[in-house]
Parts: C-alpha cells; sequence; structure tokens
C-alpha cells in the first residue's frame, strides 16, 4: 500500500512527438516579444562584469591566483541557467496554467497533460540554453573564456536548465497561490545564488555548509562545471559534478509531472 | 435505427464524498442536437468534461463512436471539437494565432490550417478581427472565437459548454444560427444550458439532470406536454381567484409565484379562453407552455448556489 502510493508519484509519463506542440507554443510567444527577451540577459552580465569584476575584483585576492573577473564570469553564466529556467517554469507555467487555463484549452485536444507539462519543461530548458549562451556571449566578447571547451556550456545549460524547471514544476503543482512562490524563490534560489561558489570559492565556508551544497544546490554543480568549461578544461572529478546532474533531473523531471497530474487531473 | 455515437452506462463521478454524477445512463445518436440541462450544480459540465476525456471516470462506462473514452482518449479527442464554457483562449496570440496554434495541437498541415482559420473567421464573422489580440475582444467576439477554435479539427461531434451565457440577444442568435448550420453540414451536437428557450430552439432530445441525476428525458415538446400540458393561464394573486381557479379546473396544477397564479392542466387548448371569455380575471394571460416551465417544476425554484 505504502509503496504503491510512493511509486505514484514516479510512473513513467507516455510522451509523445506532441511535447514539441506545447513547446512550440512557448517558443511563439518568446518570439513575439524576443527584443525585449533579450535584453535582461544581455545587460545584466555586463554590469555585474564591470561592477564586480573591475569594481570589486580590485580589492579580492583568491587563492587560486585567478583574476576575480575571470572567477565570476562562469557564474554569471550558470546562474543565468538558473534564474531563468527557474522562474518559466513557476510564474510563468503558473500563469498559463491558473490564470489563462492554457493547459486545459491544450488537453481538450489530442496532446494530453504529462506531454503540456514536458513541452513546458523543455521550454525551460530551452530558455536556459537561450539566456546563458547571450550572457556566454557577454563573456566571450570580454575576452574571459580561455579553453575550447566553453562549447561543451551549450548542452550544459539545456541540461541544468531542465533540472531547475522540473524543480520549478514541483513548486508550482504543490503551491497554493502565485505569491507563495516567494518561499522557494528566496529561501531556495536566492541562498543558492550566494552560497554555490558563485562569487567566492565555496571552500571559504565552513564544511557543514560545504556538504549541505553540494548535496542540495544544483547550482554548485552547475558552477563548478562552467567554470571549469571556461578556465581549465575537462577534468576527472567533473564527472562527479555531471552525474550528480544526471540523476537528479530524470527524479525531478518525472516527479513534477506526476504532481502536476495529480493538482489537474481529480 | 439510429446509430450511437455517445453512449454512457452506470457512468459515476465523484470528487471525495461529492457525487457530481450519479449513476446515469444516456445514449445520443449521430447527427442530433443533444441538449444537457439542469440548474447550477447538477452535473452537466462533468458529464461534458468525461466524454471528451479530460476527466477520469469513478465508475461506469463511457464509449464515444463505439470506442472507450480510458482506453482511447487520444482517438476520441481527435474527433472532437470542445467550447468549453470558461474562456480558455490563448490571451498571448491574436485571432488568428489563436487558431493556427490550437490547429497545430491537432497535426493540422500549416498551409490546410491557415486555409480552415481563414474560413472558420467568415463563418463566425470575425475576419476583421484576425489580427486583434485576445484582451479586446468582447465576451460575445470570445464566444464566437472559442466555437471557431473548436472546430479547427473538423470534429464530427461538437461539445458546447453553456454556449451563449453572457451574451446579448444579437451574439446569441448568431451563435445559433451557426450551431444549426453545423448540424446540417452532419455534425453531432452536445450542449449544456440553463437557458429553456435554447434547448427548445436547438435541441432534438434533452436531458434534465439535477444533483447529478437525470429526472427526465425526452424531446422538448414531448417533456412540455407531459408534464405542463399545452397552455398556461397565468392571473394576478388573488385569494378569491385562487379558490375558484380550484374549483374551476380540479384536475389542474396551481402554482402561487410572487404576485401571480399559473395554472397548468393536462387538458387540450381552449379551455382557459372559455373561461376567460365568461370570467374576467386581473392581468390574466394565456400564453404556451414552456421547457422552463418544465424545468422549474422538475428543479424547484429554490437557489441552487
Amino acid at each position: 500500500m505504502k509503496t504503491s502510493r510512493v511509486a505514484s508519484y514516479f510512473k513513467i509519463p507516455k510522451l509523445s512527438y506532441r511535447v514539441w506542440r506545447v513547446w512550440r507554443r512557448d517558443q511563439d510567444v518568446f518570439m513575439k516579444t524576443y527584443k525585449v527577451n533579450f535584453i535582461p540577459p544581455l545587460v545584466e552580465p555586463i554590469f555585474y562584469l564591470i561592477g564586480f569584476g573591475f569594481g570589486l575584483g580590485g580589492f579580492v585576492q583568491l587563492v587560486e591566483d585567478v583574476p576575480y573577473i575571470d572567477f565570476i564570469a562562469p557564474a554569471l553564466v550558470a546562474t543565468s541557467m538558473m534564474y531563468s529556467s527557474f522562474f518559466e517554469c513557476t510564474y510563468g507555467s503558473f500563469v498559463r496554467m491558473y490564470y489563462q487555463k492554457t493547459f486545459d484549452a491544450i488537453i481538450a485536444t489530442p496532446v494530453n497533460l504529462e506531454e503540456v507539462i514536458a513541452g513546458e519543461l523543455l521550454w525551460g530548458a530551452t530558455k536556459s540554453l537561450i539566456n546563458s549562451s547571450i550572457v556566454l556571449g557577454v563573456i566571450l566578447l570580454f575576452g574571459l573564456v580561455y579553453t575550447q571547451f566553453f562549447l561543451l556550456i551549450l548542452p550544459l545549460s539545456f541540461l541544468v536548465g531542465l533540472l531547475f524547471s522540473a524543480i520549478a514544476m514541483c513548486f508550482t503543482a504543490i503551491t497554493p497561490n502565485i505569491d507563495s512562490f516567494n518561499y522557494p524563490a528566496f529561501l531556495f534560489i536566492t541562498p543558492m545564488f550566494i552560497l554555490s561558489g558563485t562569487f567566492f570559492p565555496m571552500e571559504r565556508l565552513p564544511t557543514e555548509v560545504q556538504t549541505v551544497a553540494s548535496i542540495f544546490f544544483p547550482l554548485a554543480h552547475a558552477t563548478k562545471l562552467t567554470r571549469a568549461l571556461t578556465l581549465e578544461g575537462l577534468s576527472a572529478t567533473l564527472l562527479l559534478n555531471l552525474a550528480w546532474l544526471l540523476v537528479t533531473t530524470p527524479f525531478f523531471f518525472v516527479l513534477s509531472i506526476n504532481l502536476m497530474k495529480k493538482r489537474l487531473i481529480k | 435505427m439510429q446509430e450511437v455515437i455517445i453512449q454512457a452506462e452506470s457512468l459515476t463521478k465523484k470528487f471525495g464524498d461529492l457525487v457530481a454524477v450519479d449513476n446515469i445512463d444516456f445514449k445520443v445518436f449521430k447527427g442530433e442536437c443533444f441538449g444537457f440541462l439542469g440548474p447550477n450544480g447538477a452535473g452537466k459540465t462533468t458529464t461534458m468534461k468525461m466524454v471528451h476525456c479530460v476527466l477520469p471516470l469513478t465508475a461506469g462506462k463511457l464509449t464515444v463512436a463505439g470506442m472507450n473514452v480510458t482506453m482511447q482518449a487520444r482517438e476520441i479527442k481527435k474527433m472532437i471539437g470542445v467550447a468549453p464554457q470558461e474562456d480558455n483562449l490563448d490571451p498571448d496570440f491574436t485571432v488568428f494565432h489563436n487558431l493556427m496554434v490550437y490547429a497545430r495541437y491537432f497535426d493540422v498541415p500549416q498551409e490546410e490550417a491557415r486555409r480552415r482559420s481563414e474560413e472558420l473567421l467568415k463563418f463566425v464573422q470575425l475576419d476583421e478581427k484576425r489580427s486583434v489580440i485576445i484582451d479586446q475582444l468582447s465576451a460575445g467576439m470570445k464566444r464566437r472565437l472559442i466555437l471557431a477554435r473548436a472546430l479547427i479539427n473538423e470534429p464530427q461531434i461538437l461539445i458546447l459548454d453553456e454556449p451563449t451565457t453572457g451574451l446579448d440577444p444579437q451574439a446569441r442568435h448568431l451563435i445559433w444560427d451557426k450551431i444549426k448550420s453545423l448540424q446540417k453540414q452532419g455534425v453531432t451536437i452536445v450542449l449544456t444550458t440553463h437557458y429553456m428557450e435554447e434547448a427548445a430552439q436547438l435541441c432534438d432530445r434533452t436531458l434534465i439532470m439535477d444533483y447529478g441525476k437525470i429526472i427526465e428525458e425526452g424531446t422538448p415538446s414531448d417533456l412540455i406536454k407531459k408534464h405542463v400540458g399545452e397552455e398556461v393561464l397565468e392571473v394576478a394573486y388573488d385569494e378569491a381567484v385562487l379558490k375558484f381557479l380550484r374549483n374551476a379546473f380540479p384536475d389542474a396544477r396551481l402554482e402561487v409565484v410572487s404576485d401571480r397564479i399559473q395554472v397548468f392542466t393536462n387538458q387540450p387548448k381552449g379551455v382557459f379562453s372559455q373561461i376567460l371569455s365568461k370570467f374576467s380575471f386581473k392581468a390574466a394571460m394565456i400564453r404556451d407552455a414552456n421547457l422552463e416551465d418544465v424545468f422549474l417544476k422538475l428543479t424547484g425554484r429554490r437557489l441552487r448556489e
């Protein structure tokens, strides 16, 4: 009895190519206003680089002997993956689900609810790819990328985006209202933004905090990988970070779809 | 023999302890216009949602075109068009783009989708509004667009959940015309309404639901004849008049509604005009019995919500 209840949260969804119909819908909306959509990922990193890199960077001496601006540049790419996908699948998906009734309209067609949610998740991952690519372009222009492996950041951003989308969708499935997204946004995303080795090395933190961060913070792994791919290139320890992402992503992908089914199909 | 296109047997839907649809049976024949009537909360919309496969059944059996709604949802949804009660047009798109995006969910090829969208916008008289964003449409325009959207997959069955609620008479008559012309083209129409005039205008057969159960079923005219007769006499309320009418029509059903007395009888037409020619009552009138009389007789006058 108890195991079947748990199993009901991890039923493998039945998906078809129709997932992409939902993805296309979100893409069409995005393209209608693409000019304004490109402003945040283009402008934000420039000011971060100027302010923190050049400004604050003059006071900062890292152990690794890396210029501070080189250190934070890949973190800006990684945090843009997190923010773009997480907000797409919390506020964005919630508005489509609850206020616009878009999901209701779509499931009256041959597209089923699992495919709607999967399409949303893939769109969130795509948003991560788009936004972080723009940030990556900015740091390339600033001359802050030192290896050819930076191209691997593109597929990485999709994977990281998919994970954050899936985590976001779990919150969307259980949130009573749109204001309650403040809980995950400020109790999960904000600490993660600060404590994931983004603006200072994680080793500066107490060991307990480091442990918690590397177990629970996807951004810690995303930052580690992104930084390697702009500064040093590949190394064996990165496999651990990648493995962490490859295990958690399908877990939350399946969980979020089942949670949404429980919310929407009575 | 008519071909059955939708069939429900012991269909039941529960939400927790609430029994929204309570063990109902019905058949819809191909090509007819079938109406579900009932007060708010009667279970009409819940039944519709089970027919178009977005709500799982709690018990019973439901087939559409011979296919089981639980097993073959995708196949069924391909052949059904749905105009839901609440507006769920996509506010991120224009009128035209709403149809195009919706066509994509049905795998309609782009060129064909364009052709159908153009045609449907003409059909519902919205072609001048094609580039307008949804927010700027009036309620009537939105209902027409929802109807057009429901037709984008060229459905064999059209489900209309309260298609004219909240519309002005002009918009309502336009929608009625469109529904009639679709039925002529061979589309099976299933609609829910609590406007009895709408049901009488459109439906070949109707079914009245209350508290999740079917309480009556038949053609509008049969139901009227059976339950309220052909004519109704209405006069201003007066104690003496009420007594007099009771004696004059011992078999009739008399009902006092606010300040009026209504007399229903099974006797043939003409009995009321006979009595009016002999006696005069205050504010007397004879009118045809209608489906609303049936509805109120069967479901009562108590408010539901």
